[in-house]
């Protein structure tokens, strides 16, 4: 990633260690929080996010759950209808599934279902997306799914920063929110402000001034579309990088000035094309700035196809540096 | 091993009066819906009204309550205020859930009634949730969670058991067998039709009881609670009973004779617990009198309460999709 300036005073971390830091931050200043998941205890996460957590904060704290993700994110909705603050981790956004009556009928339900008496201040964290050859079943990118449901937040921190900050922005928020980790991201480093305290989870940010085009993205995708950005102004294409952060509520506002300043747009998502949150910003940018753009939108998505094993498979099904650089080019420069 | 129920006579009454209470609110939401005053699903709980009306007895008000979508019953016995339910059946800004719910969603968070579920076997995980929070908030309320039979081949049963088990929360399951999910009958559904055998399975302990007998399900539910609180641990009534009724208002009834449901109507457990009164001369016919008047004009005064509630104004259709803040 391009390292944002390290400012004589700047903190350094990874990314799992940013995650780590939140989760520390929200035990120890909340008594009502606590984490609950597969492995997030003895094993230490199977990312090794919650490594350690165990021997500092205890069993009832950090509670390590069978193999019941529909039971336990439940419980979670419970325990918050009842005044705690779960912090639930389902291992991958690929086993979600088996939770999703819990997070779509009751979750994001009951507070308007039952009038308002209910808010369901639950905060979900799942890892998503692939680029580990571990296959379909390892590898989906769904957030564009969960961002289809009215009532939910859906946060997907790509920064370290946003890594370290979001879960504070989220606990803070009276509704269930969904943070998408992206498993690429787990080992990346990063440096933030020492006196950063907390990052708005409300709004996309423009990670990369440009003028030619706008290459709008999230997640993992926002270091190849930074990439991308990179040899894109090696051949004289000033490219704007938007990291939309939030996925829902979506931030129309900055990515609508963007592309009124670009007047070209490329989207970029590890989602299937279709009816995904491309589509979504796609859509909003048919409805409000058709007028403002030169040129037909665009998209990078993963090709419609569950994600291979093989590495040369994988590489072709996921948006690429490379591909967004065609993309973006033809865009700019019509052949 | 049984406890005892304090068998005076006011609580008697009380509990023909709660079961009497049920069965007229619910004949007055038949003819509402014929009137197409109720629209949507309705489910009635006629048959059952033993096993909310004697779980709830051995409830406190700082108990929770997890419910199903067949929940007139569950709501009524809690307490919950008839009128807001009226209104709630009718759609109207009054209602428990600003008519947002329906007959299959009422939620009353001052009585710690966290709801009816039309997902079977969804309010499951829901309770260990609640059972946990008060556990972690050094609260000594018991959890009560009722479910159909049906719910048992729900993953979630089995998950949810497991869960409360390993992790002792005070929970009290109340397996409402009344022999149907829809028109499935049990033994069609369940390769062992004994639940409590199968809440063994996860080490949970439990015992059937008669679910037409309301002072079988108070004593049974009684134990069930002590015994939840002394040991930290859950605890599963299977009540067995009978929906006398179809499934809902769209349901033929295809599956089951009519001689069978006659011949359950019989031991149904208002015709029950009141013939047994009187033939041991524990009610007069006045006694009865008055509570029939009594449930009426309550209901009565739910109806007109409902009849004169607004409705919710288009413009507050997305109010609290997402809320501003935690109610506390
Ligand atoms: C998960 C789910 N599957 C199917 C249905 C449709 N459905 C509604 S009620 C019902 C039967 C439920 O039976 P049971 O749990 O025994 O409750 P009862 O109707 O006997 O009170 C079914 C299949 C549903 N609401 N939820």
């Amino acid at each position: 990633m391009n390292a944002p300036q390290a400012t004589a005073a700047s903190t350094r971390l990874t990314y799992r260690e940013a995650c780590k830091q939140a989760l520390r931050e929200a035990l120890l200043s909340d008594p009502r929080v606590f984490l609950m998941g597969e492995d997030i205890g003895r094993y230490g996460g199977c990312y090794a996010v919650t490594k350690g957590l165990l021997e500092e904060f205890g069993e009832e704290r950090i509670r390590d759950t069978p193999l019941s993700e529909s039971a336990f994110v439940g419980a979670g909705v419970g325990a918050a209808m009842a005044g705690m603050r779960p912090i639930v981790e389902i291992m991958t956004v690929n086993f979600s599934l088996l939770a999703l009556d819990q997070i779509l009928n009751n979750a994001v339900t009951i507070p308007h279902m039952s009038g308002g008496q209910f808010a369901i201040p639950l905060v979900i964290r799942m890892a998503t997306g692939g680029g580990r050859r571990v296959a379909a079943q390892h590898s989906r990118s769904l957030e564009g799914w969960y961002a289809h449901i009215p009532g939910l937040r859906v946060l997907t921190p790509a920064t370290v920063e946003d890594a370290r900050f979001m879960l504070k922005g989220a606990l803070a928020d009276p509704n269930p929110v969904i943070i998408f980790e992206h498993v690429m991201l787990y080992n990346m480093e990063g440096d933030f402000p020492s006196d950063m305290k907390e990052v708005d989870i409300a709004r996309a940010k423009v990670r990369r001034a440009g003028r030619d085009v706008s290459l709008i993205t999230y997640g993992g995708s926002l270091f190849k579309a930074l990439q991308a950005a990179d040899a894109l102004a090696a051949e004289g294409i000033d490219a704007e990088v938007v990291d939309l952060r939030v996925l829902r509520p979506l931030d129309t506002k900055t990515i609508l000035n963007s592309v009124a300043r670009t007047r070209r747009c490329v989207i970029i998502d590890e989602g299937w094309r279709s009816g995904s949150i491309s589509a979504e910003v796609g859509m909003r940018l048919a409805e409000e700035a058709f007028f403002e753009l030169d040129a037909p939108l665009r998209r990078v998505c993963s090709r419609e196809a569950p994600i291979p094993y093989a590495a040369h498979l994988e590489d072709a099904c996921l948006p690429q540096a490379a591909t967004i650089v065609i993309v973006a080019r033809e865009l700019v420069r019509p052949s | 091993m049984t406890k005892k129920v304090h068998l005076d006579h006011a609580h008697l009454l009380h509990l023909l009066k709660a079961m009497i209470r049920i069965r007229h609110f619910e004949a007055k939401c038949v003819e509402l819906y014929q009137a197409q005053k109720i629209l949507g699903f309705l489910h009635l709980y006629d048959g059952e009204e033993a096993v909310s009306v004697g779980v709830m007895e051995a409830l406190t008000q700082d108990d929770a309550v997890i419910a199903t979508y067949r929940e007139h019953g569950q709501a009524l016995s809690r307490g919950v205020d008839p009128k807001c339910l009226m209104a709630e059946m009718m759609g109207k800004l009054n209602g428990c859930c600003r008519g947002r719910g329906g007959s299959m969603h009422f939620f009353d968070r001052a009585r710690r009634f966290y709801g009816g579920n039309a997902i079977v076997g969804g309010g499951l995980p829901l309770a260990l949730g609640v059972a946990l929070a008060d556990k972690m908030q050094r609260r000594s309320a018991v959890t009560a969670c009722f479910f159909g039979e049906g719910a048992v081949d729900e993953g979630e049963f089995h998950e949810t058991l497991n869960l409360a088990k390993l992790w002792r929360l005070p929970i009290l399951f109340v397996c409402e067998n009344n022999l149907y999910s829809m028109g499935m009958a049990v033994e069609r559904a369940e390769a062992d039709i004994d639940f409590v055998h199968k809440a063994s399975g996860y080490r949970v302990a439990g015992e059937k009881v008669d679910g037409m007998d309301v002072v079988a399900v108070e004593s049974a539910a009684r134990n069930a609670v002590d015994r939840i609180r002394s040991e930290s641990d859950p605890y599963f009534l299977e009540c067995r009973t009978y929906r006398l009724r179809a499934h809902s208002m769209f349901d033929a009834q295809l599956y089951r004779s009519k001689d069978e449901v006659e011949a359950w109507r019989k031991k149904g457990p208002i015709v029950r617990f009141q013939t047994w009164l009187e033939a041991n001369r524990l009610i007069k016919p006045e006694e009865l009198a008055t509570i029939e008047q009594d449930v009426d004009k309550e209901i009565a005064a739910a109806v007109a309460f409902a009849e004169a509630g607004p409705l919710e104004p288009v413009s507050e259709l997305e109010r609290f999709v997402t809320m501003e803040e935690v109610p506390s």
